[in-house]
């Protein structure tokens, strides 16, 4: 049975919900050791631990894996690998920064962005915005892979009571350092976990119209917020709101597009939800072809009508 | 300081991809080709610190088939210095592609390296980060905003949660997100003077690279198909239909 090592995403504290996925995909090629990086790490390691279907998890706890800088946490890994078959990591930017230079250290030519595992070398993988489906064979000795969040059910976070593991660490590379970030702050759910999401596209005019019409709506249904490029590209909210194929990849159980036309690459991002809504004054807009339930008209007299009737 | 920046002949971004009757792969007879549009936010951006006197010369880079010249042309004609194709007429593969950009900056010596965050045909979002394990060098991926700073580069970069800052020693290689810039298109006379600018064919023999994947695609499908669904007269009815799904 192959061995695999899965990258968890955590905050020190608690692992994060992506986590759960890679642990379900990679259960499907082998026995599952979780990897925890990081600084002050014990309870991040505790909780992968209770994870459903962990074996073990390995601790690897320095000020270097602080913020995960790919320059330290890469060889880390790859030289774990030794005892490994596969490395399996959550598709989000800390997943997709950190993998491709885990394979590389490898000679591993990575298969990003998994939708299923066919085989013990064989996955379906997204290419061309999801327009096609791609099934792919490795012929390396070693895989690395990447997972997509939506494609796989999430493991139970408890019920797994694996023994932690503190392993040896790597000094810092000295080549790149973290200077900050800028983390909004929201009680809002969390894009990739919502179970609904309202989303507003280059139709709501302003970032203040934004805020008007879409927050209230989304408020009403304790719904997360996400916008298209378009929206996000005229500064209408944050980058990290962006629903798309180069932005965040959704599948709550109902998506309401407002004012979002549906190019190609927004659909990427959220076609695998439940239901879709839209809500566009256009009736030939193409997001009417994918959505579930249309309502043709102007949205800012649609939308707030429905948020106070709701 | 010298910039390498690494580009990609791929379908045009408005073109509707569709995948061949026999499973093999996506059509791209008679389809519009341009540059990977996250790769084209990379040329922009060397040419803007060119234009700031941080960058000296800009040589682009591109592995693909004779074609990828036309996409080498653009780049030259937006402001790039000089070109080299690496003449590669089967699909190419990340990891190929970042030992042949390997080799290139071994000659070349850039003290930068931009490239897109991913294709938008595979949708691999590897290269750099590839270049970069394989020099030994970091990496400032998804950049929404970079400064050379002394002998350093400070990358703004977009996460998941917002945005990230990174300090990276030079040589660094950066991947472009697309709020880095607006790239500009090249004008006519720009244009012409591109064609003259220099162009280098070369293989990946030159560079000891061997292209032979290592991933086989079986096969490749259309993703399951979302029909149209109904429309409602007036909210009511969404209203009516969002209470019988229990949502509201």
């Amino acid at each position: 049975m192959s061995k695999t090592l899965v990258w968890v995403e955590h905050d020190n504290a608690s692992v994060k919900d992506a986590t759960l996925a890679v642990v379900t995909a990679a259960l499907q090629i082998g026995e599952v050791t979780a990897l925890v990086a990081g600084s002050g790490c014990d309870a991040a390691a505790a909780a992968a631990a209770q994870i459903a279907g962990v074996s073990k998890v390995l601790k690897a706890d320095d000020a270097a894996y602080a913020n995960a800088l790919a320059e330290n946490v890469a060889p880390l890994v790859a030289g774990l690998m030794a005892d490994y078959d596969v490395f399996a990591a959550p598709a989000t930017t800390t997943g997709k920064n950190i993998a491709p230079r885990v394979a590389a250290l490898l000679d591993v030519m990575q298969v990003s962005d998994i939708l299923s595992v066919e085989g013990p070398k064989t996955f379906t993988r997204p290419i061309y915005a999801g327009n096609a489906i791609a099934t792919v064979e490795s012929s390396d000795a070693k895989l690395v892979v990447t997972v997509r969040g939506t494609a796989f059910a999430k493991a139970e976070a408890t019920g797994g009571s694996a023994a932690v593991e503190a392993i040896g660490v790597h000094a810092d590379s000295g080549m790149s350092s973290f200077i900050g970030s800028e983390i909004a702050k929201s009680e809002r759910p969390e894009l990739t976990s919502a179970k609904i999401i309202v989303s507003g596209g280059r139709a709501l005019k302003d970032a203040a119209t934004f805020q008007d019409v879409i927050i209230p709506l989304a408020d009403k249904l304790g719904a997360g917020v996400g916008a298209s490029r378009a929206a996000v590209d005229a500064g209408y909210v944050p980058n990290d709101y962006q629903v798309g194929q180069t932005g965040k990849i959704v599948a709550p159980e109902v998506y309401i597009a407002v004012g979002i036309s549906g190019a190609i690459q927004h659909l990427a991002g959220m076609k695998d939800s439940k239901t879709i809504i839209a809500i566009n004054k256009d009736e030939d807009a193409p997001i009417f072809q994918v959505a579930d339930i249309g309502l043709v008209g102007d949205l800012f007299t649609l939308v707030p009508e429905l948020t106070g009737k709701l | 300081m010298k910039a390498l920046v690494c580009v990609k002949r791929v379908i045009d971004y408005n073109v509707k991809p569709r995948v061949k009757a026999d499973g093999t792969g996506v059509d791209l007879a008679n389809v519009k080709m341009s540059m990977n549009p996250f790769d084209e936010i990379a040329v922009e951006e060397a040419i803007r610190l060119k234009e700031k006197g941080v960058v000296t010369e800009i040589v682009a880079v591109s592995v693909g088939p004779q074609k990828a010249q036309e996409t080498l042309r653009t780049a030259l004609a937006m402001g790039a210095d000089r070109a080299i194709l690496v003449l590669c007429e089967t699909e190419v593969e990340p990891l190929a592609v970042a030992k042949i950009v390997k080799a290139i900056a071994d000659e070349e010596q850039p003290g930068l390296i931009i490239t897109g965050k991913q294709a938008i045909d595979d949708d691999a979002n590897q290269v750099g980060q590839m270049v970069a394990a394989l020099l030994g060098r970091p990496q400032g991926t998804f950049a929404n905003e970079i400064a050379i700073e002394g002998d350093s580069v400070v990358v703004k970069r977009e996460i998941d949660g917002g945005l990230e800052t990174v300090k990276l020693t030079l040589p660094a290689i950066v991947t472009a997100d697309l709020r880095l810039n607006e790239p500009r298109y090249a004008s006519l006379p720009n244009i012409m003077k591109a064609k003259s600018k220099p162009l280098a064919n070369k293989t990946p023999e030159d560079y000891g690279v061997d292209m032979a994947p290592r991933l086989k695609t079986i096969r490749v499908t259309e993703p399951p198909v979302r029909s149209a669904g109904i429309k409602v007269a007036d909210v009511d009815a969404l209203v009516a239909k969002l209470k019988e799904m229990g949502v509201a």
